[in-house]
């Protein structure tokens, strides 16, 4: 069987700091990672690879320094690597992105189950998964956090917040992959050695716009229905401010409506 | 000359310090207090294939030379000394026997020392042979197909856990350490078991034992190489063997530091962090600058051992420096904390417990400081 | 399959009226349906549209009619007994033929596991753009359009995301964020049914089993919200207080070592340089007074909040909002607040 897992490279979200004084974000120095719920995607795959004979395909959309993401993938155990990438793809949103991959996917044909991380920590938006699903015409099951392959269909135990649903789904099919899952493993020394090389960097396909069959007026910025109007920084004061009150009821009235205004409520 | 890391090697890094972090760090203190061999961590270690470093993919390990091997120990040493030295010490075994093995044994016993799961531990020092190993005791006396042990060894790492145990004994007591040999013993032979567990001032997980042998049977195919060669063996191993522990040195020295660096910048006193006060912002930059020269160092012996040239000398010299380096941090970071560093709510007086070992074990500063004087004399 | 596209030149003119997704799981409704018809009934009153509610299920006629009570203009329920069980399929498809039917101009969704499982399926369907996981909506002034506002990068980021040439306007909004809709005696709306045209084989998963929620483990590293309690709790009942307070927000509940130490609760409660180190939205220490030990595993919260009787505390030179006074007195307070705006 074929499996394709959908990765993208973010920078690492607990490292990201803020200029404080041009209120950006600070990218220097910032590491780039595999997506986590990536990671338990291509864990998923490699473990139905380690019982049963599969092969795993792991794709990207990214800049060309996304092949490092790829690398470390092949380093886990994929088979092989696919790198989608050109500046008309630039400024993508989610449906832009999804049209991109599933055309990639499209393209690589073949396969009988799609893994994608439920979301990205870069963008939270976890719609790329069901957006590729929708546009291959497959079924789905998001929030999977645990997997079983029966004969020619698949069972997934799916979180919801009113428990878990097992759901039984026929192939192919897209699943997102959250934490719960599996737990992701390292790529050992060996496969570090063998796969850190001229060689195996060079068998990683980088597509272009040519190499797949999109339309211009779905894709990159241009192509995208949804803009950034603007971004920037929720202010956070440094200062500790004391809740005044003549009494511990109107301080915690006032504690609420502070926790309600922050959204944290 | 580059002495840069290549890619393949920040990779390795990069590997080496997810695992500390998620799987080493966290169990450091219980380990510690309770005196508890991480069996899980070392599992996992073999599965990541990090046992198997040093051992070519032929015999079932993970390919790669001591470079891989100081990157690897040096990482775990960062979060936790204890689990770092188990995996340096049971490195021993396999190198032992890729070196000095005969085929038989090297199909026998790599693919399970190197990433089988499989516990390798080396045993020369006796109570009355130390530095001395010329006065070991432990005698092998050749009784038809079998060769029959005798004798007490001493502070052996994962001797209790070892399923294989590389043993020296003397083959002929006439001849001092020229009639030293090497045997390997298995776990459950008769005749072989444990003494005394030590408890020990610091690398408290990592067991460290007394062997027993009484009357203890072993085939003749387990002599590793041939009768007479056993003193040379030992020390060519040892010399890989102190690079492991200048990585292990230099990794607590550089976890020292991290965690000095960390509460310099939370701690405030008289109104500002302590990281902006000179007095230790210069224990700081004496720290990183020991620490950095005890790293460099231990890479130039790996490297030198990895393209198979002579080593001896700089491996003294990187385990010396690297060993003085880990006590100097650890005591620098550990004051830098002040009251609270002498508290076991942090790491320091653990990484202060555990840097002593390195200036004992795998040869004490002292014998280094003889073998290098004989390196640089002449 | 014919693909949707997003960007065919529509005259924007042609969708009217804000759509509000209800969740409901065996007629029991999601809180996040009343909060984006509140929602919802904001943005209308800026823009002069009607609110409508859109709800999925089968022989629910009762539950559906009590929505009515919440001022909304029409409610759309799309009833059938292929849709008794949420499907990614067979709701989707219901709703998108729905939306490609009536044209509206705004389609709200809770960004719930089901939301954001149908919301991208919907807008993949129908051709057009989908922003996840709302905090914030707004209508701009100038030309009606809404204003999606989300955080991004982990939080550092708020981006304000516009959906300008496509419709409907989609939008999944994050629970427990927006206003709730007020009850009212009065009833402006009606209910129209909707049968929806679905067979068999548009359902290509199937609903095997249902478990019941788990109770979970602590899990304080990516717990959004910690409470945390410490000496000032008195005994191992002041836990209670603080699993209570830690209910109402949804949080986890952690502790300082002492309290640990005590025997108060169990270590892997315990937030700090020997337990863990956490990063929540907020964290709320109470009867903590902030040892640098304590401080080290909770510092990089985004919000902290202190309550604690000495005033002298260190924790009240780390946190955002302090609050001095007996946390006896306090916390009981806090929960009924905080519960009054939840209602």
């Amino acid at each position: 069987m074929k499996i394709i897992v959908c990765l993208k490279q973010v920078p690492d979200t607990n490292e990201v700091k803020i200029d404080q004084k041009t209120g950006t974000l600070i990218r220097d120095g910032v590491p780039s990672i595999i997506n986590p719920d990536d990671r338990n995607a291509l864990e998923e795959a490699l473990k139905i690879k380690d019982e049963n004979d599969a092969e795993v395909v792991v794709l990207s959309m990214g800049p060309p320094q996304a092949k490092e993401a790829l690398k470390e993938a092949l380093a886990m155990g994929a088979d092989e690597a696919i790198l989608v990438s050109a500046r008309e793809f630039g400024g993508s949103d989610t449906w832009a992105t999804a049209t991109i991959l599933a055309s990639a996917i499209e393209k690589i044909g073949g396969f009988d189950l799609v893994i994608c991380g439920r979301q990205a920590i870069d963008g939270d938006t976890a719609q790329v998964g069901p957006e590729i699903a929708e546009f291959l015409d497959i079924p789905q099951v998001t929030y999977a956090k645990d997997l079983k392959l029966l004969k020619d269909k698949l069972q997934v135990r799916r979180f919801t917040e009113y428990g878990d649903y097992l759901i039984e789904s026929e192939l192919p099919a897209l699943i997102t992959a959250i934490k719960e899952l599996n737990t992701p493993r390292y790529p050992t020394i060996e496969n570090i050695m063998r796969t850190y090389t001229k060689e195996v960097e060079n068998s990683i396909k980088v597509w272009g716009l040519e190499d797949l069959d999109v339309d211009l007026t779905q894709i990159g910025l241009k192509g995208s229905p949804t803009n950034v109007y603007k971004s920037f920084v929720p202010v956070k004061s440094n200062n500790s401010s004391i809740i005044e009150g003549a009494d511990a009821k109107e301080k915690a009235g006032t504690m609420t409506r502070i926790l309600s205004e922050l959204n944290l409520i | 000359m580059n002495l840069n890391f290549s890619e393949t090697e920040k990779m390795i890094q990069k590997v080496a310090r997810e695992f500390a972090e998620n799987e080493v760090k966290d169990l450091a203190e219980l380990i510690d207090r309770d005196s508890i061999f991480p069996e899980d961590t070392f599992n996992k270690m073999v599965k990541c294939g990090f046992t198997g470093i040093g051992i070519p993919t032929e015999y079932g390990g993970s390919g790669g030379t001591d470079i891989e091997k100081v990157i690897v120990v040096s990482e775990i040493a960062k979060k936790c000394a204890a689990t770092a030295a188990i995996l340096s010490i049971h490195g021993i075994f396999g190198q032992a026997i890729l070196k000095f093995g005969t085929d038989e044994q090297k199909s026998k016993y790599l693919p399970l020392v190197a990433n089988g799961g499989k516990k390798g531990a080396f045993a020369l020092t006796e109570a009355n042979a130390g530095s001395d190993a010329g006065a070991v005791k432990t005698r092998a006396v050749l009784d038809g197909d079998n060769y029959i042990l005798n004798g007490t060894k001493c502070f052996i790492t994962g001797g209790g856990q070892a399923d294989y145990v590389m043993v020296f004994a003397s083959t002929d007591t006439s001849k001092g350490i020229r009639g030293l040999s090497a045997f390997v013993v298995e776990k459950g032979t008769p005749g072989f078991s444990i003494g005394k567990i030590e408890d020990k001032m610091g690398i408290r997980a990592s067991e460290t034992v007394e062997l027993i042998f009484d009357n203890c049977v072993i085939p003749k195919e387990n002599l590793v190489g041939v009768e007479g060669k056993g003193f040379k063996m030992a020390m060519i191993s040892l010399d890989g063997a102190r690079i492991g522990v200048a990585a292990q040195a230099f990794g607590i020295a550089e976890g020292a530091l991290e965690e000095a660096v960390k509460y310099m910048k939370e701690r405030v006193q008289f109104g500002s962090p302590i990281a902006s006060f000179q007095g230790l912002q210069w224990y700081i930059a004496e720290m990183a600058t020991k620490t950095e020269t005890a790293k460099w160092m231990t890479y130039r012996a790996a490297s030198l051992r990895a393209s198979g040239e002579n080593h001896t000398k700089e491996a003294a010299i990187a385990k010396l420096n690297a060993s003085e380096t880990a006590r100097f941090v650890t005591n620098l970071a550990l004051q830098i904390h002040g009251g609270y560093g002498y508290m076991k709510d942090y790491p320091l007086e653990r990484m202060v417990r555990d840097a002593k070992i390195t200036e004992i074990y795998e040869g004490t500063s002292e014998i280094h400081k003889v073998v290098i004087s004989r390196a640089v004399l002449g | 399959m014919n693909r949707a596209k997003v960007n065919q030149n529509i005259n924007l003119d042609d969708y009217n009226d804000i759509w509000i997704i209800g969740e409901q799981v065996d007629g029991k409704i999601h809180p996040v349906t009343l909060e984006l018809i509140g929602e919802g009934k904001k943005l209308a009153s800026k823009i002069d549209k009607r609110v409508v509610l859109v709800i999925v299920g089968f022989e629910i006629d009762k539950e559906v009619e009590q929505l009515l009570n919440y001022e909304v203009d029409e409610i759309y329920y799309i009833e059938d007994v292929s849709l008794k069980e949420f499907s990614t399929d067979g709701y989707s498809k219901a709703i998108s033929d729905l939306i490609l039917d009536k044209k509206p101009e705004i389609v709200l969704v809770g960004a719930t596991s089901f939301g954001r499982d149908i919301g991208p399926r919907i807008a993949a369907k129908i051709g057009t753009g989908l922003v996840a996981d709302c905090t914030k909506l707004d209508i701009d002034e100038e030309d009606g359009k809404i204003l999606q506002t989300r955080p991004a990068f982990g939080g550092n980021l708020m981006a304000t995301i516009i959906c300008p040439n496509n419709r409907p306007q989609m939008a999944t909004v994050r629970p427990g964020v927006m206003e709730k809709s007020n009850f009212s005696k009065e009833i402006i709306g009606k209910i129209t049914k909707i049968n929806p045209k679905l067979a068999a084989s548009d359902f290509r998963t199937k609903l095997i089993d249902r478990y019941d929620p788990v109770q979970k483990k602590v899990n304080l590293r990516d717990a959004k919200i910690v409470v945390s309690g410490g000496r000032g709790l008195k005994d191992a009942d002041g836990f209670k207080l603080i699993q209570r307070l830690a209910d109402v927000l949804g949080g986890e509940v952690g502790s300082s070592r002492a309290s640990v130490d005590l025997g108060w609760i169990e270590s892997d409660h315990q937030v700090g340089q020997t337990g863990s180190t956490v990063k929540p939205d907020l964290y709320i220490a109470c009867g903590i007074s902030g040892a640098i030990q304590h401080q080290a595993g909770m510092v990089d919260s985004k919000y902290i909040i202190a309550i604690n009787k000495d005033p002298n505390a260190p924790i009240f030179e780390v946190c955002d909002y302090g609050i001095v006074g007996d946390l006896f007195e306090v916390i009981p307070e806090l929960i009924e607040s905080i519960e009054e705006k939840q209602i």
